[in-house]
């Protein structure tokens, strides 16, 4: 059966993507983000993942208003990243994991968690930044499956209920019949609000509570409504949905525990409060 | 009224709720066609026509003329596809930021700062 080697989750700042084709990485503004990843792409040059199941959030490139998925799983053979209207670089396509994203989507269904699925899917800058963070150098070595949560219109899903799909992705990815190593990424977040008079919110104390709450209680976010993380975390710093995700993926089975392999926590990139966190499963 | 709004608001903060979302929805997607440069460029060549186009109600013109984030969100449009309006002009997320918080680029950006002390 397959094996979740572990989770990482990151921030997805769009002015990485320029940050790293201008090469700016050692500069004094981005060095001290930067800086969170060498240890975490060492940890994955040891633990070798085959594949990477991504949960992100489309910004208005693959999804509009028109349907408006509440979670969708990416079952293509090829993700391809396009132009989201703002000149950042488009990545090259990133390959896809079709086999485990049909046990995903049988597997969410039958648990009760009526899923889109999507053949045919374009990736914004959520899904592409992170791998290339992790693998900067050559195309992508992982395949992928995308699952998107959706964090622009409202009503979103409940923090209970994003964590209660992390782990039936978990118990699905653990009852998948291959020899695979797989990785969970989640992309988003910390704490940021783009939009009104409250632009540029930022809670520190809030997002290392929360990062330090995935280690030992990770249901500890769970408390809280949607209206409550956004009040505690800005419009955007809801994304740390994808986090929830992630974490609670590694959750499911006795016994199920994690150790920390690196974090880091850096404001600001862009608007935004930065969090890098790797956490390695303990069988 | 949409359940968003039963509790207290955020100060400072629209929630892109339903009533958001069908009142925005003609602005949403005239930005959600700024994906293509193509559409950008024509945007760009004639913004009445464009406009016109899309269906935008009197409001999200005169929001879109007067390139107010605020005023746009209050005509329903929502940040992540005002982003791609923003960034025809070549505004990154500070400038929208000093904008709507009626800051200079560099006080806005000092806050930030100061956010991580």
């Amino acid at each position: 059966m397959a094996h979740i080697v572990g989770c990482i989750g990151t921030s997805h700042i769009p002015a990485i993507g320029s940050a790293m084709h201008k090469k700016l990485e050692d500069t004094p503004y981005w060095k001290p983000f930067f800086d969170g990843y060498p240890p975490v792409r060492n940890w994955l040059q040891q633990v070798q993942p085959d594949v990477a199941v991504v949960f992100y959030n489309d910004h208005g490139l693959n999804f509009f208003l028109d349907k408006m998925p509440t979670f969708a799983v990416g079952a293509a053979s090829s993700y391809s990243n396009a132009d989201e209207g703002w000149g950042i670089p488009t990545l090259p396509p990133l390959r896809g994991q079709t086999d485990l994203s049909w046990h995903l989507i049988e597997q969410l269904i039958d648990q009760e968690f009526d899923i889109v699925s999507c053949q045919e899917m374009l990736v914004d800058h959520a899904c592409t930044l992170p791998l290339k963070l992790l693998w900067p150098e050559g195309p992508c070595p992982v395949t992928i499956v995308p699952i998107c949560i959706n964090t622009v219109q409202f009503p979103l899903p409940k923090a209970s209920r994003v964590y209660a799909l992390g782990k039936a992705v978990g118990q699905a990815i653990a009852s998948w019949n291959s020899d695979k190593k797989v990785a969970v990424i989640a992309s988003g977040g910390l704490s940021h609000q783009l939009d009104g008079e409250r632009a540029g919110h930022i809670n520190k104390a809030f997002d290392l509570q929360f990062m330090e709450s995935l280690l030992n209680n990770p249901e500890w976010a769970t408390q809280f409504s949607i209206h409550d993380l956004v009040e505690k975390t800005g419009t955007q710093g809801v994304e740390l949905l994808m986090w929830l995700a992630m974490r609670a993926t590694l959750s499911a089975g006795a016994g199920a525990g994690v150790h920390k392999v690196h974090s880091n926590y850096h404001i600001p990139i862009s608007n935004t409060a930065t969090g890098l966190l790797a956490l390695a499963s303990v069988a | 009224m949409a359940a968003s709004q039963d509790r207290a608001p955020i100060p400072g903060t629209v929630l892109f709720d339903g009533d958001q979302a069908q009142k925005g929805y003609a602005l949403n997607k005239m930005c959600f066609s700024f994906n293509s440069a193509d559409n950008r460029a024509a945007f760009q060549r004639d913004e009445e026509a464009y406009m016109q186009q899309y269906g935008l109600s009197a409001a999200q013109a005169d929001a879109i003329r007067s390139r107010q984030v605020l005023q746009l969100i209050a005509a329903g449009g929502n940040a992540y596809y005002l982003a791609k309006f923003a960034g025809i002009f070549g505004l990154d997320m500070q400038d929208v930021g000093a904008q709507q918080t009626g800051l200079s680029k560099e006080e806005f950006k000092a806050r930030l700062v100061a956010a991580g002390q």
